[in-house]
């Protein structure tokens, strides 16, 4: 079998010292009623070439790359990924090993998460980030969990409905039988109105939360939004798009209390969804009720400087029912090559990146609106996503425009009703000028 | 030999003016970056991330690297953490462009390969399970938790009962109460009796109208199948009940029992431990829920379903709970389960179990009596020894013979936990390790006990520290480099 040393005489030795006949008898204490009497109604075993022919087929049929070329964002992005990650990340005394535990036999992991730790508040301008959540959206639960055992008694939660759809339904989740009203406030031209979310802080706020840019590509007032939520006595968390930092001001310069993120763009496969990496930092004073695993520097015995993970009172483990969390194995590998891939852009690498987003996807933005019946959706400046309306469903279109080869965007009336006709689009600095005016030219002949 | 470019930190090798990764010019007009965007929005200056060369950022991570034990260089018997062999066929099969590259967005139609292999792991693991409908959702086992006691609630909810306990065995997982908490229930621990296992008793009495979910781990943490779980199961769905079966150590059972035929009611899986994902110095796993039948509509959505011979995604479930996450699932270690699961087939999965237990019960037998082990002569795929006696005869802890061991080229077993006995030495060897992998290691625990009790205190001496100073990390934390 596969990856099974044991043979048969070693197994009759075995037994022996164990003092079992059989390998059955090891399992004496599993009632013979409850023993599964037949093989398990699996595929037969492969080898490793049929293996491979088998998944090499299935891979063939998935659209990607100069199958389809890809214009979808919404949190994952086909950003390019240099090949010092994969070389790094590929080690596999990095891949194979588990959570560092045991602190002696884990320096490499615990160091290269306390610089992770170190990149994120650099890259966010807040004091602590942890080493990694599962991902943006039970990044945004968590920082709610985290808001609300900051402030016990405030039960209120204000999000933008241009936070993305997805995320605001992993908080409605979280939140269902926790002592929490989740108010969503609506954003009928691309973002929240500071005016608006005025009307509905009060002293019962427990935060507010948005996304910048948000799911339809547009810049939020954050600002404005977090100095009304101060003044409210509420906590103010951000959604950020990590890519974004190498232009826009930083989480910590606007006021944010708590900034999460999805890290995929920041040198992860889009690999259908997962796994990617929620990234969470917060201002200092309330590091004691974050969520999740935080490496620390300290010296060992004999006075040399090393990692530890630390601030272990909070997890699970120890807390159990009164955790700042659940969450156990976390994304470590995600945050290492978010490391390796923040190290080397660095930061004019990161400004560089963020720029051929913002010029690609303006020149983009500006082939489209030339198309009749083709309009911006939102009067709203934007970086590397933004909405279009079309003259029809926009559903429809994409399905036309998949055939000729585009993954076109993303169809808003999936979450949002009123928006049936208005399609959102991602442009990385993978994308080339001849695929946007393929995109263009064919969008042309689809309406 | 020296590597002095993995003590030091990124940004002390950081050189400004140097660079790694370099982008290619734009092919598109550029316009002014204050034309495109408001002033108040933009940051002069990009973040102060470290500036380095791509030869020095190598060199670091590689050295770096070295100063890990990891299951690729070391045996790594973590108890509850099943560190099998990681295939390397998995890693070159994932990294597939028509895998590694699809957009978690896409049209349906556009990646029915990624859907299909979805849907078949959905139906593989719903009979693993034997149990009904599968959730791939869930990003590891404590969001598996999670998810699997929202449903509950739901259902709860949808039959107008208020059910405010879920009641949970002392030698539990931590995840298992802090799963529960959010998920808004009152925790209530049920102790483990003399043997190990749920104390009957104390769950009788605990055991009322007001119960959810009882949550149990089995084999559980002490590496002991619970022979009571029929009677267990069916006290709890006498009340109404359900049960929820903690399934990180499906690697004691896989086709030869299974939860649902044992009466649980759902469960999770731990992917990345029974099949094999890297677990990446912390994460990601995958942690897939399967529950009955009549908990199915309060899944999260979507799950893949075939019509014909088209996959697809469905939403279209009023009742379900909603998401515990963005997208589908963490797919990359799904993928790597399922290349397993194809690799070893029915016999295989089965010889899987039967070895890990046999492996484990062997290196139990092995060092019984050097140790101590509380709870019986015979174990499933792990056991759980105690340095009690050690400690009060020799002042020799669980922790010394840990670090004591790193010295000889092992991981240490997981220590301190199940928290039912004191001085936990948790040792789990897996069915990828050889007899001799294990006789070298018995060999190497029975001499640690009886070597000097300061020579372990002190341990470990051969590598590149000894005993990190955790109280002053904690009181005075340094969480990030600072200028
Ligand atoms: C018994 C048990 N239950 C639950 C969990 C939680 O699983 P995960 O770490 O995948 O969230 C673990 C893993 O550490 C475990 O050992």
């Amino acid at each position: 079998m596969s990856y099974i040393l044991n043979t048969a005489d070693d197994q009759k030795a075995m037994l022996e010292a164990v003092g079992a006949r059989t390998l059955d008898d090891l399992f004496y204490n599993i009632p013979e009623e409850l023993r599964l009497k037949r093989p398990l109604k699996v595929p037969e075993a492969l080898a490793e070439m049929e293996l491979q022919q088998l998944v090499a087929e299935h891979a063939q049929k998935n659209q990607v790359d100069d199958k389809a070329v890809c214009f979808l964002g919404g949190g994952s992005y086909d950003h390019f990924i240099p090949a010092v990650v994969d070389a790094v990340a590929s080690r596999s005394e990095y891949y194979t090993a588990y959570t560092p535990y045991q602190a002696e036999a884990s320096q490499g992991s615990l160091q290269a998460f306390f610089e992770y730790q170190t990149l994120i508040c650099q890259l966010t301008g807040l004091d602590v980030a942890n080493a990694s959540l599962y991902e943006g959206g039970s990044a945004v639960a968590e920082s709610v969990l985290m808001a609300h055992s900051i402030h016990q008694n405030r039960t209120k939660v204000l999000i933008a409905e241009s936070v993305h759809p997805e995320y605001r339904q992993v908080l409605q989740t979280y939140a269902a039988n926790l002592p929490l009203q989740v108010q969503t406030l609506p954003t009928p031209d691309g973002f929240l109105d500071p005016d608006d979310l005025k009307k509905h802080l009060d002293e019962n706020t427990l935060c507010v939360i948005v996304q910048h840019p948000n799911f339809f590509g547009c810049l939020e007032e954050v600002e404005a939004v977090g100095k009304l939520t101060k003044s409210s006595g509420a906590l103010y968390v951000v959604s950020f798009d990590p890519i974004s930092l190498g232009l826009l001001k930083r989480p910590g310069q606007y006021g944010a209390d708590i900034a999460v993120a999805e890290g995929q763009c920041l040198g992860n496969p889009m690999v259908y969804g997962g796994p990617y990496l929620g990234i969470m930092a917060c201002r200092e004073e309330y590091v004691r009720k974050m969520p999740g695993r935080l490496v620390g520097q300290t010296v060992d015995r004999n006075g040399k400087r090393c990692w530890v993970l630390t601030l272990q009172t909070r997890e699970q483990h120890i807390r159990r029912a009164k955790a700042t969390s659940n969450i156990c194995t976390n994304q470590g590998l995600f945050a290492l090559r978010a490391a390796v891939y923040l190290a080397a852009l660095g930061p004019q690498g990161l400004r560089e990146t963020a720029e051929l987003c913002l010029q690609k996807a303006h020149y983009l933005a500006d082939q489209l609106q030339q198309i009749p019946g083709v309009a911006l959706k939102f009067h709203r400046p934007f970086l590397k996503e933004f909405t279009v309306q079309l003259p029809g469903n926009a559903a429809k279109t994409l399905e036309r425009l998949l055939r000729d080869g585009y993954h076109a965007g993303l169809p808003l009336g999936r979450w949002y009703k009123s928006l049936g006709t208005c399609l959102t689009l991602a442009v990385t600095e993978k994308r080339t000028k001849k695929e946007m005016d393929g995109l263009a030219s064919a969008l042309r002949k689809a309406l | 030999m020296q590597a002095n470019q993995s003590t030091e930190l990124l940004f002390e090798i950081s050189h400004a003016g140097r660079r790694c990764h370099r982008l290619s010019a734009a092919d598109v007009p550029v316009k002014n970056v204050a034309a495109l965007l408001p002033k108040e929005q933009i940051k002069d200056t990009p973040p102060p991330l470290p500036e380095v060369g791509e030869i020095d950022l190598i060199r670091h991570f590689v050295n770096l690297s070295k100063r890990n034990m990891s299951i690729d260089t070391n045996f790594y018997p973590l108890g509850s953490c099943t560190m099998k062999y990681n295939p390397k066929r998995h890693e070159r099969l994932a990294a597939l462009p028509g895998l590694a590259n699809v957009h978690p967005l896409q049209l349906d139609a556009s990646c029915q390969g990624m859907l299909r292999i979805l849907w078949e792991m959905q139906s593989i693991l719903g009979e693993i399970a034997g149990l009904d409908a599968v959730s791939l959702q869930p990003a590891a086992g404590a969001q598996g938790e999670l998810t699997a006691l929202l449903v509950a609630a739901a259902y709860f909810r949808d039959k107008g009962e208020q059910r405010t306990k879920v009641l949970i065995p002392d030698s539990a997982h931590g995840t298992n109460p802090a799963s529960a908490a959010i998920a808004g229930f009152d925790t209530v621990d049920i102790k483990s009796n003399d043997k190990g296992i749920v104390d009957l008793a104390d769950l009788n009495a605990k055991l009322d109208e007001r119960t959810a979910v009882f949550m149990i781990t089995n084999p559980n943490t002490l590496g002991l199948f619970d022979t009571q779980i029929a009677q267990i199961t069916k006290l709890l769905h006498e009340k109404g009940a359900l049960v929820y079966l903690d399934g990180a150590n499906m690697n004691a059972i896989v086709g030869v029992t299974r939860p649902g035929d044992f009466g649980a009611d759902m469960m999770h899986y731990n992917v990345h431990k029974t099949f094999t994902g890297p677990h990446g110095a912390g994460g990601p796993g995958s942690g897939p829920i399967a529950v009955r039948s009549f908990l199915a509509p309060f899944l999260p959505a979507p799950l893949v379903a075939k019509d014909g011979d088209q996959f697809r995604l469905d939403y279209d479930r009023p009742k379900s709970i909603g998401r515990v996450r963005s997208f589908f699932g963490n797919v990359g270690i799904l993928l790597r389960g399922y290349f397993y699961i194809r690799t070893l087939g029915p016999d295989g999965l089965r010889a899987m179990t039967q070895n890990a237990v046999l492996n484990a019960n062997y290196l139990l037998a092995r060092i019984n009596g050097g140790y101590e082990v509380p709870h019986g002569h015979r174990c499933m795929h792990e056991f759980v020894a105690s340095a009690r006696a050690l400690k009060r005869e020799k002042r020799i802890s669980a922790m010394d013979i840990a670090k004591r061991l790193l010295d000889f080229g092992y991981h240490a077993p997981t220590v301190y936990f199940p928290l039912v006995v004191p001085e936990a030495i948790m040792i789990e060897p897996t069915e990828t390790e050889s007899k001799e992998t294990l006789d070298a290691f018995a060999d190497t625990l029975l001499r640690i006990c009886d070597e000097d009790a300061e020579c372990l205190h002190q341990a470990p001496h051969a590598l590149d520290i000894s005993r990190p100073d955790e109280i002053k990390a904690a009181k005075e934390p340094i969480l990030r480099w600072k200028p």
